[in-house]
């Protein structure tokens, strides 16, 4: 400090003064911290450590009897087809809606988007019924169905469908902003430049949202994974033939079988974890790409 | 402005798919639900979405995500002023860890919380000798719907609060405000439509909530039973009428809420438009 000149010891004090304008006092900054963190660490650190310690609880050895069982085998086997094909057919669905509405003006825009929404607003629960309602045993489909020998409801299809349902707008809902903040003049000039619409898609539009895909992609994945309440209703928990991981889950727990169930949710949390992880990197790439063309330009 | 033509192709073939989509995956099926209970007279619908044991279901429901959303708004916004504004070792960490109820299957947030809380619990344990039972008691529920709601506030507000420009706080600071005058006359009235949203966003998701509650609930009839678990019983009895003239109610008050949530954010949105 001692050669410090007279015009930025101005600009030193300006900085205090703005700062003291912009800031509360020290011990009003780290208290506020403090309870932040205080809250936090409640509810989310605390209930996430208490997973992997429940689940450990007995030793390594019942951790991995327990993951090692069939009928969790057979749970992690269901859980991922029915995230794998809930994921593509929403991830068409969002590529789809978020095309129409963001490239083209018609009526009725606003009451499609908000439909879109409506499976975010429906109790997973009511999810659930619905489908009961249409292909169980009483439902409108039922007797044909069980004249033609198809199981829907308490079998796999009544599975995915539930899970397509609950994670239904992920992926429109990431797309259709993004595409409208991008505008149409990449792909009009795609078209000039006589390109398909199918290679404006795949050359053009598709490579401008990779990051907001692949972003929707993940939160479909992890709901798809994670779905209890729905899948709970169509399932039947049928040990080793309708059960997902969740299900596995609550089935273990009412047996009081604690440490079993502790280390297929420690399975779940690691996943939550993975996913929060790869969310992480793609909103820290996505908010990288534009200051790099910026740089550019 | 001129009308330009569109000649971008693929119009009709998305917004169809869209709609049919729509319409074989959400529209219909939701239709089920209604087309069913309309087969039950006016009186007998009443009869079933009035019954004491529903009635206290909803007195839960509702109280309990009323008051896990007031605890998520207040610290909510506590959270995002706190990550926006200051920084502090693990800032980063601690920011995506805000969405980890998100991202964590429900079942899973839900026997985990009743490890925490019931009386051999880490936390519970604590609470006990107090006389505090939240394990298989109405608290326990409002502990599980302020955890599933939690990211909804910080995640509404946290934008706004970034977007927002020191130059009027500077301005009212040289004017002799103090901060907490310009916290309530200069932050505020720009942070509480977002706050509002997400408050909602937080207060719908709980009322549907199912997975994490019935875990650390207890669900006892008339004292800790949630309206989602009512429908569950009904269709476990092969009350099929039953469970779903309740699923109606519920579906009634999602797109209310549904409703008054776009247009608190188109409001929003129209007023951040305003000040730009």
């Amino acid at each position: 400090m001692a050669n410090t000149s007279p015009s930025q010891m101005t600009l030193y004090r300006a900085k205090v003064a703005r700062n003291r304008a912009t800031s509360e006092p020290a011990w009003i900054k780290y208290s506020l911290i403090s309870l932040a963190l205080l809250f936090l660490s409640l509810f989310l650190f605390v209930p996430l450590v208490a997973v992997f310690t429940e689940a450990l609880r007995k030793g390594l050895d019942t951790y991995v009897t327990a993951l090692s069982d069939p009928d969790a085998f057979s749970a992690i086997k269901l859980t991922l087809v029915a995230a794998l094909i809930s994921v593509p057919l929403n991830l068409v669905f969002g590529i789809a809606a978020s095309w129409a509405i963001a490239k083209f003006e018609f009526k009725g825009k606003n009451i499609l988007i908000t439909l879109i929404d409506l499976p975010f607003a429906v109790s997973p629960v009511v999810a659930g019924l619905i489908y009961v309602l249409i292909f169980g045993l009483q439902g409108w489909f039922g007797s044909w169905l069980s004249d033609h020998n198809i199981k829907v409801i308490f079998a796999i299809p009544g599975i995915v469908l539930a899970t397509v349902f609950v994670t239904f707008p992920f992926v429109a809902r990431e797309l259709i902003p993004l595409m409208q903040a991008q505008g149409k003049e990449e792909e009009e000039a795609g078209l000039v430049l006589g390109a398909s619409g199918w290679q404006i898609l795949w050359r053009i539009t598709l490579p401008n949202v990779k990051w907001g895909l692949l972003y929707g992609v993940i939160l479909t994945n992890a709901r798809a994974m994670g779905e209890f309440g729905a899948v709970s209703v169509v399932s039947g928990h049928i040990r080793g033939m309708t059960n997902t991981m969740p299900l596995h889950v609550e089935i273990l727990y009412n047996e009081y079988n604690y440490a079993a169930a502790f280390a297929v949710a420690s399975l779940l949390a690691f996943l939550a974890l993975v996913t929060l992880a790869l969310k992480s990197f793609v909103e820290w790439q996505s908010a990288r790409v534009p200051t790099q063309i910026e740089d550019i330009s | 402005m001129a009308q330009k033509k569109n000649v971008l192709p693929g119009f009709n073939l998305s917004l169809g798919y869209t709609i049919l989509y729509l319409s074989l995956i959400v529209l219909i099926p939701l239709s089920a639900a209604f087309i069913r209970a309309s087969s039950l007279s006016l009186d007998e619908f009443w009869h079933i979405v009035t019954a004491p044991r529903v009635m206290a279901s909803y007195r839960l429901t509702f109280g309990a995500s009323l008051i896990g959303a007031l605890i998520n708004a207040f610290f909510g916004l506590l959270t995002a002023w706190v990550l926006v504004r200051y920084s502090f070792p693990g800032k980063k960490i601690i920011d995506a860890f805000v969405d980890l109820p998100f991202a964590l299957p429900t079942a899973v947030a839900g026997i985990a919380l009743t490890a925490i809380y019931s009386q051999n619990g880490w936390i519970g344990s604590f609470l006990e000798p107090h006389g505090i039972k939240v394990a298989f008691t109405p608290l326990g529920v409002v502990i599980a719907l302020t955890f599933i709601g939690l990211p909804f506030v910080v995640r509404t507000v946290q934008p706004v609060l970034e977007d927002l420009e020191t130059e009027t706080e500077e301005a009212a600071a040289s004017l002799g405000a103090g901060r907490l005058t310009t916290f309530s006359r200069i932050i505020f009235p720009s942070i509480w439509p977002a706050l509002i949203t997400g408050f909602a966003l937080s207060f719908a998701r709980a009322i549907g909530e199912y997975g994490s509650v019935i875990f650390i609930a207890g669900n006892m009839p008339m004292v800790s039973e949630i309206t989602p678990l009512i429908i569950i019983t009904k269709l476990e009895q092969y009350d099929y009428a039953g469970a779903t003239a309740v699923a109606v109610v519920m579906l009634l008050i999602s797109f209310f809420l549904l409703l008054l949530i776009n247009g608190l954010q188109w409001f929003t949105n129209r007023r951040n438009q305003e000040f730009r």
